[in-house]
C-alpha cells in the first residue's frame, strides 16, 4: 500500500541524506532488510495513532536540530561504583576514555568491528527483536536504527559478570546526530548489569536488544540528562526465557524531547520483567514512556512503574500496554503511571491499556495526576522544614515506588543523590 | 509564653466565623488544657497558631514570647519554638522517619543560626529518646507514619517533640485513638518534657488524659470563645456532668 504523500516525502528526505554503512555479509543483510522495513512503513508522523501525544517531526527531520552543550557533572554518576567504563562521544566509541573491554563472565565487542565480519552470532539478535517488535505496532525509528547504526556494543554474558558495564554517552558537538545499537545476549544462568548515563548527542537514536536465556538475569539502570535541548528516541527490547529476570529503571532529567520505548516479550514460564522510570521536567520538556509487554508463557510477572514530576509547562506522556496471550495463564501484570503536577501549566497524558485473552490472570493498572499533598506539606513545614525542601521531600516520596525498583542499593543511592541535587538546583 | 488576644478567625473558603474572640495567657512552664464540645473551635485554634492555610485572622493577635507569630510561615513558627502534635499525623510514603527527623532538626537549627547536628550525634540522641518512648529501630527506619498503628503515630509525634525540644507544645486530641497503655506511654513522654520554661496547651475531649498530664489551668471552649477557666476540678466537672451545665451557666 502506498504511503500518504507527506509521510513518503519526509521518509525520502531523511533517507536521501543517509547511506548504508559498509558491512560484512550478515550485517549487510540485516541492514538491507531493516531499510526495506523503513521504506515500507515510512517514518512516523504526528498523524500516526502511536505518535498522537508526541510529535516526531524533530526526530524524523533530515538534520538534527542544534542542541547546546551542558556542563558535565563534577562527580559523574556511578562514580563510586566499581564498573567497566565504555565511553561514546556523540555516538562514537572512544577507546582512550574507555576501559579495556575484558571482563570476567562476559565477552564485549564493538558493533563497528563485528559488523565487518561475514559471520557472527550477533546476526541472531541484531535487528531480530526489533523486527519481532514491529507487530502489532510499527516502530520505524528502530528499523531506521538497525539499518544505519555503525557503533554500539555486542555483549555476550556467559556467567556472573564481575561488575557492571557502564555506558557513558558524552555530548560534545552541538549538531551531533548519533545512532547507537547494542545487542546483549544473556546466556543460561548468566547475570549482567548494564548502566547508562549521559545525554549522548544533540539527537540520539538508540536501540538495545536484550535476549535473556533461561534463568538469566539482566539489570539495567540508566540516567538521561541534564542537557536541556537534547532529543532522544530510544528502544529497549527484551525477550525473556524461562525463569529469567529483566529489570530496567530510567531516570530522566530535562531534555526537550525524549521518547523511551520498551518492548518486552515473556516467552518462557515463570519469567519476571520490571520496568520503571522517574522523569523530572521543568519548562521546555516533553517526555514519553511507551511500553508494550507481551505475556506469552505461564506464571510470569510484569511490573510497570512510571512517575513524572512536571512543572512550568512540562509535558509527560505514558502509553503502556499489557498484552496477555491465550496461553499465558497465571499472569501477574501490574502497571502504574502517575504524575505530580507542580503547577497548572504542566500536562500529563496517559493511555494505559490491557488486552487479555487468558482467563486466569491478575492484571491491575492505575493512572493518576495530582498536586502536592497540602496536608503533608503543612505537616513537614510545621516541623520546621521550609516550603522548598519540604516540597522536594514530597517529590522524592512520590518517586520512591519507581526508585525502589532498582535492586542494587549503591546504584539506587547514587540515583537518589542525583535526584536530590537536581531538585536543590531547581530551588536555586 | 503564649499570649492570645481577642482572636477572631474565619474560614477562607466560606464566610464562616470559627473563632470569635479567644483570649488566653499561658505562662512559661505551665500546662493549660482546653476542653469543649465538637465544633467549638479547639482544633481550629491549634491550626491557626501553627500556620495552616485556609484560615483568615480577622482580628486579634497571638504572640510567642512577645513575638507576633500570625504573620510567620509555619516553619518560622516551628523554629521560634512552637510545636503542634497532630490529631491525625500524616503518612509520608517513601520518606524514612529518620531522614524526616534529621531534616526537621537541622532545618530548625539552621533557621536559628545554630550548627547542624552531625550524623553521629543525631543518631545518638535519636536512640536515646526513642528508647524512652518504646520506639524501635524498625519504626525509625520505616517511612513516616506509614503502616503505624494509632498508638505508634502518636508516640511518633511525641518523639518528634522530644527531638525538636520546642518551648510551646500544642497537643491536639493526642488521646484520640489511644488505648490505656498507649495513653500512659504518650503521657509519660510528655511529662518527661515538662519543665522550667516549656509550656503545653493540651486540647482534649476527655478528662482521662488529664489524669496523666496534670494541667495547671483548664479552659472550656464553646462557640469560638473560652467561656470558663478554672483549675483541674473543672475537667472533673465536665467528666461528671458534660458540657451542658457549664454552657447553661455562662449563657
Amino acid at each position: 500500500m502506498a504511503l500518504p504523500a507527506q509521510k513518503q516525502d519526509a521518509t525520502d528526505a531523511r533517507l536521501a541524506s543517509m547511506t548504508l554503512p559498509e558491512s560484512g555479509v550478515w550485517a549487510k543483510t540485516a541492514r538491507e532488510d531493516a531499510l526495506s522495513r523503513v521504506t515500507a512503513m515510512g517514518l512516523p508522523s504526528a498523524r500516526d495513532e502511536y505518535w498522537k501525544y508526541t510529535n516526531p517531526a524533530s526526530l524524523v527531520a533530515r538534520e538534527a536540530p542544534e542542541a547546546a552543550l551542558h556542563e558535565n557533572d563534577a562527580v559523574p554518576l556511578y562514580d563510586g561504583i566499581d564498573r567497566l567504563k565504555v565511553v561514546f562521544v556523540d555516538g562514537v566509541f572512544d577507546a582512550e576514555a574507555s576501559d579495556d573491554l575484558t571482563l570476567e563472565g562476559v565477552e564485549i565487542e564493538r558493533l563497528a568491528e563485528v559488523s565487518q565480519m561475514d559471520i557472527h552470532w550477533a546476526k541472531d539478535l541484531y535487528g531480530v527483536l526489533e523486527t519481532r517488535g514491529q507487530k502489532p505496532v510499527e516502530r520505524p525509528m528502530a528499523a531506521l536504527n538497525t539499518a544505519y547504526a555503525t557503533d554500539g556494543l555486542v555483549i555476550r554474558a556467559t556467567g556472573q559478570v564481575a561488575k557492571p558495564i557502564a555506558l557513558i554517552y558524552r555530548h560534545e558537538s552541538t549538531t551531533s546526530d548519533a545512532i547507537l545499537h547494542h545487542v546483549i545476549r544473556v546466556e543460561e544462568g548468566a547475570d549482567v548489569t548494564v548502566l547508562e548515563n549521559g545525554p549522548a548527542a544533540a539527537r540520539f537514536n538508540k536501540v538495545m536488544e536484550v535476549d535473556v536465556a533461561d534463568k538469566g538475569a539482566f539489570h539495567h539502570v540508566r540516567a538521561q540528562g541534564r542537557d536541556h535541548e537534547r532529543r532522544a528516541n530510544t528502544h529497549l527490547y527484551g525477550r525473556l526465557g524461562t525463569e529469567s529476570v529483566f529489570k530496567s529503571f530510567t531516570l530522566t532529567a530535562n531534555g526537550r524531547l525524549t521518547r523511551n520505548e520498551v518492548v518486552l516479550e515473556l516467552l518462557g514460564d515463570d519469567a519476571q520483567a520490571h520496568v520503571a522510570g522517574a522523569a523530572l521536567g521543568d519548562g521546555d520538556f516533553h517526555h514519553d514512556d511507551t511500553v508494550f509487554i507481551t505475556h506469552d508463557a505461564v506464571n510470569c510477572e510484569s511490573r510497570q512503574v512510571f512517575k513524572k514530576v512536571l512543572r512550568n509547562g512540562a509535558v509527560g506522556v505514558f502509553q503502556g500496554k499489557i498484552l496477555v496471550q491465550p496461553d499465558a495463564q497465571k499472569t501477574d501484570g501490574y502497571q502504574i503511571s502517575q504524575s505530580l503536577l507542580l503547577d497548572d501549566d504542566s500536562q500529563f497524558l496517559a493511555k494505559p491499556e490491557l488486552e487479555i485473552y487468558a482467563d486466569d490472570v491478575a492484571c491491575s493498572h492505575g493512572s493518576t495526576s495530582g498536586a502536592i499533598d497540602e496536608d503533608a506539606l503543612f505537616y513537614l513545614r510545621s516541623r520546621g522544614v521550609p516550603e522548598g525542601p519540604a516540597t522536594d521531600l514530597l517529590v522524592l516520596s512520590f518517586l520512591a515506588e519507581a526508585i525502589d525498583e532498582i535492586e542494587d542499593e549503591a546504584i539506587a543511592d547514587d540515583i537518589l543523590s542525583r535526584l536530590e541535587a537536581w531538585l536543590a538546583r531547581r530551588r536555586g | 509564653m503564649l499570649e492570645i488576644k481577642n482572636l477572631h478567625v474565619k474560614l477562607e473558603e466560606e464566610d464562616k466565623q470559627i473563632l470569635k474572640g479567644v483570649d488566653l495567657t499561658l505562662e512559661a512552664g505551665k500546662v493549660h488544657a482546653i476542653m469543649g464540645p465538637n465544633g467549638s473551635g479547639k482544633s481550629t485554634l491549634s491550626y491557626v497558631l501553627s500556620g495552616r492555610d485556609g484560615y483568615e485572622v480577622t482580628d486579634g493577635s497571638a504572640t510567642l514570647e512577645g513575638e507576633d507569630i500570625l504573620d510567620l510561615e509555619p516553619e518560622e513558627r516551628a523554629a521560634a519554638g512552637l510545636f503542634l502534635a497532630f490529631q491525625y499525623p500524616v503518612e509520608i510514603p517513601g520518606v524514612g522517619n529518620m531522614t524526616f527527623l534529621r531534616t526537621a532538626v537541622n532545618a530548625q537549627r539552621k533557621a536559628r543560626g545554630e550548627e547542624e547536628l552531625s550524623a553521629g550525634d543525631f543518631l545518638k540522641i535519636v536512640r536515646e529518646k526513642a528508647k524512652s518512648l518504646k520506639i524501635n529501630a524498625d519504626m525509625l527506619k520505616r517511612p513516616v507514619n506509614v503502616g503505624f498503628s494509632g498508638g505508634e503515630k502518636k508516640r511518633n509525634e511525641i518523639m518528634q517533640m522530644a527531638m525538636l525540644e520546642p518551648k510551646m507544645c500544642i497537643l491536639d486530641e493526642t488521646d484520640s485513638g489511644l488505648d490505656v497503655d498507649a495513653m500512659k506511654l504518650v503521657s509519660d513522654g510528655v511529662n518527661a518534657l515538662r519543665g522550667e520554661g516549656r509550656s503545653f496547651l493540651v486540647i482534649t475531649h476527655y478528662q482521662r488524659l488529664l489524669d496523666h498530664i496534670k494541667p495547671d489551668v483548664v479552659h472550656i471552649m464553646a462557640d469560638g470563645r473560652i467561656v470558663k477557666s478554672g483549675g483541674p476540678e473543672l475537667a472533673l466537672e465536665v467528666e461528671n456532668n458534660g458540657y451542658a451545665d457549664i454552657l447553661e451557666e455562662v449563657a
